[in-house]
């Protein structure tokens, strides 16, 4: 243990601890700004600067370790200039436009700089800005990036894609694209990850409540919305609620005061998955069992960018399975459709989603099935929706608990789980297993795929058959997952993939809290669902019984094909 | 009033000129991959800053020249700026009154040639194409990258074979490299910015002094993969290249023309620099890798020698490091006359320990590089009567490192700067009795700034000797190599920057051979890159690591603090024997120059970029 004072407070931690956490351990929150732990600890915004007795260089807390009988202060007068002056200095390149700010409320350096009481800047402004392509799914904003290099650092050590890097040197260093490409020219999966670290509003998603307003204006529209799995379990925490009135219920409410509508599940979708996924694996699985390559799971739209820009060799042992959102787009415009008798063209479906990447799943080519325009129209992320609630003065904690609508609005606990990573895999494990053994198990045997951690293996042997399976969060652990099975060290018969460390629960659409990982928090909350609905497999499903006996016939049908997977020219 | 006052400085004046040594450190200091418009465009205000403002061109040219870089950088600007940069750069050349003026203008229009293409890329992209690479600059100039911060911090620990262990992770000559590096990683070290760059090579030396290279183990080698590798040549280059092969559990068979290993580290420089025994020491360390040798075998047509293709029958990959080992002539009259000798030649005899003996001779060296002084000094030692440098240029022209020169004229060596040789004298027996050499006046400066001798209108100057040693550079033993098929180019081997040729698979080429003559950790950085590039097309990806711990940080004050530099024994007795002339750090002086380092692994842009590659 190493001894030392803060404030003339004796603390005593282990050595190789840092003075920020080791202030923390008796009380004393450091102010600071870039510092991400154990991804960005570089000091670079030097707010977390403290004076150590007897130096002339204040040091800072975030990266350097404890000493032995170091005498530290975090507010002496030589350390409430300084931290006073980089914040202003960074206020004097930052578009100090908060009224206007997604973030405002929810950003860092907002509560740093009204911490300290900061009401006037006293250096020249000087905002930078740079070109953007606006349609993007993300929008980085050059006169709010302070550079804190976290976008940087969450690209490169949790995504291993490295789409951000450091550009330019001296006074016009900034973050822009990795090797002067742009955003759109690049690999980027559009995982969002870097806007979920984002310290400021200058990583956001692409705002589209704007086109949702629209489509409620026009009488001749039918708005048909889905929600994501994920969604429920992240929703409240930007709605000052409390915990336990955010119920699936008051989301639904919530959505019906908007004025939508249907509110639909994408639950339903996600078990319309299971059914064609599972049914594509056993059928498949001669083909995996010869060649030693697995089939892996196609929901996570950033996961499949990112396979099929690092691993295009690979993208056929992508399932053709569409997601859930796509599944549900598709069968809105034609079964529902059919349904309530409307044309296609007259349904505007908006999904909701706790991913960016779903925004730009749903422009891609083949995602129109009726000829009609794209099968999902707008995705709003989970963020966008809470604005959305927000602007219109919901307050769900008054309103009464609502169901989704019917046809599309059932979904069984094998469903709500895709919300987290090894949902996918345990949902379609338990109708696998069905199907095989002709008879259900124990929905809890499979939950040996649940995990915090980025990647895990359990091989589970179904009417004699041996699945392998891997569940993988996170691209960094995707690639090396991927290069583990290329250079022949595992194999793998079904893998499920989520870009998103800890699945869609963590995903780069959901509310932010600086510096916390919330995926751990939220994943329990949808098991606790699986574990109170009354229906917990996917084939189950009585919606979903009533469209393959209506509508498609059965999994993998020729209208199942056409409807629901991506047709051999978009593979790949 | 008086009439006349005598002026002295006041204390702004005192301190400009202060200033202007701490930005001459700066400049000193700067790292590599800034943006070079950038800095020009501050070098350009600075100029400005100096102009006296009489006249138009240098007085608003100037400054509008720097208006239009500012566009370049601020992504205003189109080719016609560049035009107009160049056209108004051109008038302030021809037009300004001064030196200020149009010296300025001139080093923007060199900036415009030197690196147009960022310029163009500024304009196209509206981005710098440069970027800090290796945010540490000490790592960042060492060509074999050793992680110099790692080992700084474990001497001030004086954890020195740890620190030994971490050095061998990408340099297996640690104790050759810490006796005559030429420390390209000083140049830049950032502590020039507080006072002067820390002196790495001395804390090296430190290291291996106190722990030396054959006590301290070599890593764990990875499973045998049964691979052979042939490596021809027995130097730091090709020796490199064997350990870290070894290490990767290939093995590696060295072929070595001469009789022993070493290279020029034992053939090219004299036991008084670097002592033989300490260079067993490294060479001892690589061998118990279990590296093979085969030392008095050359690779060649002749019948005692082995061929290229017999080699790359019976190896899965061949490495060619066979240093420049030929000598060069004058072309001047009388230089094939008895007493006539090549540096070459005489430093490979005392590498033999057959060396010649100057007792009682004259002997006159001709060069003014770091050989001409190993020769000029080893002359001295081997008992010559008198010992003369004749050399073209002026002293501060020569290659040879500044200390080298001292030391020799400290021993006694006499300078003939601006000599140029013009023909070698013999008598009836053709025994050198003169050397004839051309007084020469200094000229123009050529396009790389070195100045140009001019022959002088004086007459011929005679110097009596009876030795001339010729160290005017050394050349390639290619010919049996272009005869095999290798590309060869101005007498050099010409392999890819991957050390492979294309379309020669399986034949990978280093060091001085590639190069031309250079350094030792040069031809070390070489044999690394030979190795994992031959690691790769073997298709394995062995990674070299090592696991020592790195101290952490400490936060002392950075105040200004001398150097310490390595001391010498004293002239007048150390020219008369061959042992080593350097002295070892203190272990208190070893703490405090080790406590200079800023650890910039840790500080700055190295804890955002990864402060040390761990692994390769």
């Amino acid at each position: 243990m190493v001894n030392l004072t803060i404030d003339g407070r004796c603390v005593s931690v282990p050595e190789g601890t840092t003075i920020m956490k080791a202030a923390a351990s008796v009380g004393i929150m450091i102010p600071h700004l870039c510092f991400l732990e154990e991804i960005n600890e570089i000091g670079a915004c030097k707010v977390c600067v403290v004076e150590m007795q007897g130096k002339i260089k204040l040091i800072t807390a975030c990266n350097n370790p404890v000493e032995e009988g170091m005498v530290l202060y975090t507010n002496s007068p030589k350390v409430r200039s300084v931290r006073r002056t980089n914040v202003e200095l960074i206020l004097s390149q930052h578009d100090c436009s908060c009224a206007t700010c997604v973030r405002s409320g929810n950003c860092n350096l907002q509560k740093i700089a009204n911490d300290l009481g900061i009401i006037d800047i006293p250096f020249k402004k000087e905002v930078p800005s740079a070109p953007w392509n606006q349609d993007f799914p993300f929008i980085k904003d050059a006169g709010k990036c302070i550079k804190c290099m976290r976008c940087v650092q969450v690209c490169d050590k949790i995504q291993d894609l490295h789409i951000w890097d450091v550009q330019n040197t001296g006074s016009r260093t900034t973050v822009d694209v990795a090797m002067n490409r742009c955003i759109e020219d690049s690999d980027c999966s559009t995982c969002g990850q870097c806007v979920t670290h984002c310290p400021t509003g200058a990583l956001r998603e692409r705002n589209d409540v704007p086109e949702v307003f629209k489509v409620l204006a026009d009488p001749d529209k039918i708005t048909v919305v889905q929600v994501a799995p994920a969604v429920r379990s992240a929703w409240a925490e930007d709605m000052n609620m409390p915990e336990e009135m955010a119920t699936e219920g008051r989301m639904i409410a919530a959505l019906k005061q908007v004025g939508f509508d249907y509110v639909f599940d994408t639950n339903f979708s996600a078990d319309l998955t299971i059914m064609e996924e599972g049914y594509e694996l056993l059928k498949r699985m001669d083909n995996i069992k010869e060649t030693g390559l697995p089939m892996f799971t196609s929901c996570c739209p950033a996961w499949v960018k990112f396979m099929k820009s690092q691993y295009p060799k690979y993208a056929d042992r992508l399932s053709s399975a569409k997601s859930p959102q796509q599944m549900f787009g598709a069968i809105s415009k034609t079964y529902f459709a059919e349904k309530i008798g409307v044309t296609p063209d007259k349904i505007c479906c908006i999904s909701i989603m706790p991913c960016i990447a779903k925004k730009g799943e749903a422009a891609l080519p083949g995602m129109d099935v009726t000829g009609t325009g794209p099968d999902v129209d707008i995705v709003l992320t989970t963020r966008e929706m809470v604005r959305l609630l927000k602007a219109e003065h919901i307050l769900p904690e008054l309103l009464l608990e609502e169901k989704f609508d019917s046809p599309l609005g059932e979904g069984t606990g094998a469903a709500v789980i895709f919300g987290t990573t090894g949902g996918v895999m345990e949902a379609a494990l338990r109708t696998a297993a069905a199907v095989l053994e002709g008879a259900n198990s124990n929905p809890e045997k499979f939950n040996d795929v649940r995990g915090n951690e980025g990647r895990r293996e359990v091989t589970y042997h179904v009417n004699g058959i041996p699945i392998r399976t891997c569940t993988v969060s996170g691209l960094k652990n995707a690639r090396m997952m991927m290069d583990d099975i290329i250079n022949g060290k595992v194999i793998y018969d079904f893998v499920e993939v989520m870009a998103c460390p800890g699945g869609c629960v963590g995903g780069g659409g959901q509310p932010i809290k600086d510096g916390v990982e919330m995926a751990t928090e939220r994943a329990p909350k949808l098991y606790e669902l699986d574990k109170r609905r009354n229906v917990r497999f996917s084939h189950e499903n009585p919606e979903i019984k009533k469209l393959y006996a209506d509508f498609l016939g059965e999994p993998l049908s020729e209208k199942s094909h056409e409807l629901l997977h991506v047709h051999e020219e978009h593979l790949v | 009033m008086s009439r006349l006052k005598i002026s002295t400085p006041n204390k702004a004046q005192l301190t400009v000129e202060r200033l202007y040594k701490d930005l001459e450190r700066h400049i000193i200091a700067s790292p590599p991959g800034l943006c070079p418009i950038d800095l020009q465009l501050s070098f350009l205000k600075t100029c400005h800053a100096q102009t006296c403002g009489k006249c138009i061109p240098c007085r608003v040219g100037l400054a509008q020249l720097a208006n239009l870089m500012e566009d370049v950088l601020e992504n205003r600007a189109t080719l016609k700026t560049l035009e107009m940069i160049e056209v108004t750069a051109n008038n302030i050349t021809d037009s300004a009154d001064c030196a200020i003026g149009y010296e300025a203008a001139h080093m923007v229009l060199a900036g415009l040639d030197g690196f147009r293409e960022d310029y163009l890329y500024h304009i196209e992209h509206g981005k710098c194409s440069y970027a800090i690479t290796q945010p540490v600059p000490c790592v960042a100039l060492c060509p074999a990258g050793v992680d110099i911060p790692g080992y700084i911090a474990l001497v001030g620990e004086e954890r020195y074979a740890d620190a030994v262990r971490l050095i061998r992770k990408d340099n297996p000559f640690p104790t050759a490299c810490a006796l005559i590096c030429e420390h390209p990683c000083e140049a830049r070290c950032r502590r020039n910015m507080i006072d002067s760059s820390v002196n790495i090579r001395g804390l090296k030396r430190m290291a291996v002094d106190q722990a030396r290279a054959n006590t301290v183990p070599v890593p764990e080698k990875a499973p045998a993969t049964g691979k052979k590798i042939a490596i021809v040549g027995g130097g730091p280059g090709g020796l490199s290249a064997a350990y870290y092969l070894e290490l990767m559990g290939h093995h590696a068979v060295v072929f070595e023309a001469k009789n022993k290993l070493g290279g020029m580290l034992r053939y090219g420089i004299p036991n008084y620099r670097f002592p033989r025994e300490r260079l067993e020491e490294d060479i001892e360390a690589i061998l118990s890798t279990g590296v093979e040798v085969h030392t008095g075998v050359k690779v060649g047509n002749n019948e005692d020698d082995i061929s290229l293709e017999k080699l790359r029958e019976d190896y899965d990959a061949v490495y060619i490091a066979i240093g420049a080992h030929t000598d060069k002539k004058i072309g001047i009259e009388g230089e094939e006359s008895k007493g006539v000798m090549s540096a070459v030649e005489m430093l490979r005899n005392i590498g033999d320990e057959t060396p010649p003996d100057f007792t009682g001779k004259r002997v006159v060296v001709v060069g003014g590089g770091n050989v001409a002084m190993d020769c000029t000094r080893s002359a001295i030692r081997l008992g010559a009567k008198s010992v003369g440098i004749a050399y073209r240029r002026r002293q501060d022209d020569m290659t040879a490192l500044p200390e080298e020169v001292e030391g020799a004229i400290a021993e006694g060596a006499e300078l003939y700067s601006l000599k140029a040789p013009h023909k070698i004298e013999a008598d009836e027996n053709g025994n050198v009795t003169a050397i004839w050499v051309e007084p020469q006046i200094i000229g123009p400066i050529d396009a790389w700034g070195r100045a140009r001798p001019v022959k002088a209108d004086v007459e011929l100057l005679r110097i009596p000797c009876d030795i001339v040693i010729v160290a005017i550079g050394q050349g390639i033993e290619s010919r049996h190599f272009e005869d095999s098929g290798m590309p060869v180019k101005r007498g050099t081997l010409d392999a890819e920057s991957e050390s492979g040729f294309r379309d020669i698979p399986g034949v990978f080429a280093g060091g001085d051979c590639v190069t031309g003559p250079a350094t030792v950790i040069r031809a070390i950085a070489a044999g690394k890159v030979a190795a994992a590039n031959i690691d790769e097309y073997l298709g394995y990806h062995h990674v070299i690591s090592c696991d020592v711990e790195i101290p952490q940080v400490k936060y002392d004050n950075k105040t200004p603090c001398g150097r310490i530099n390595l001391s010498e024994r004293e002239a007048n007795i150390r020219k008369h024997d061959f042992d080593a002339i350097e002295c070892s750090m203190t272990k208190q002086e070893a703490a405090q120059e080790a406590n200079r380092c800023l650890r910039c692994d840790h500080f700055g842009y190295g804890n955002l970029k990864g402060g040390r590659a761990a692994i390769w």
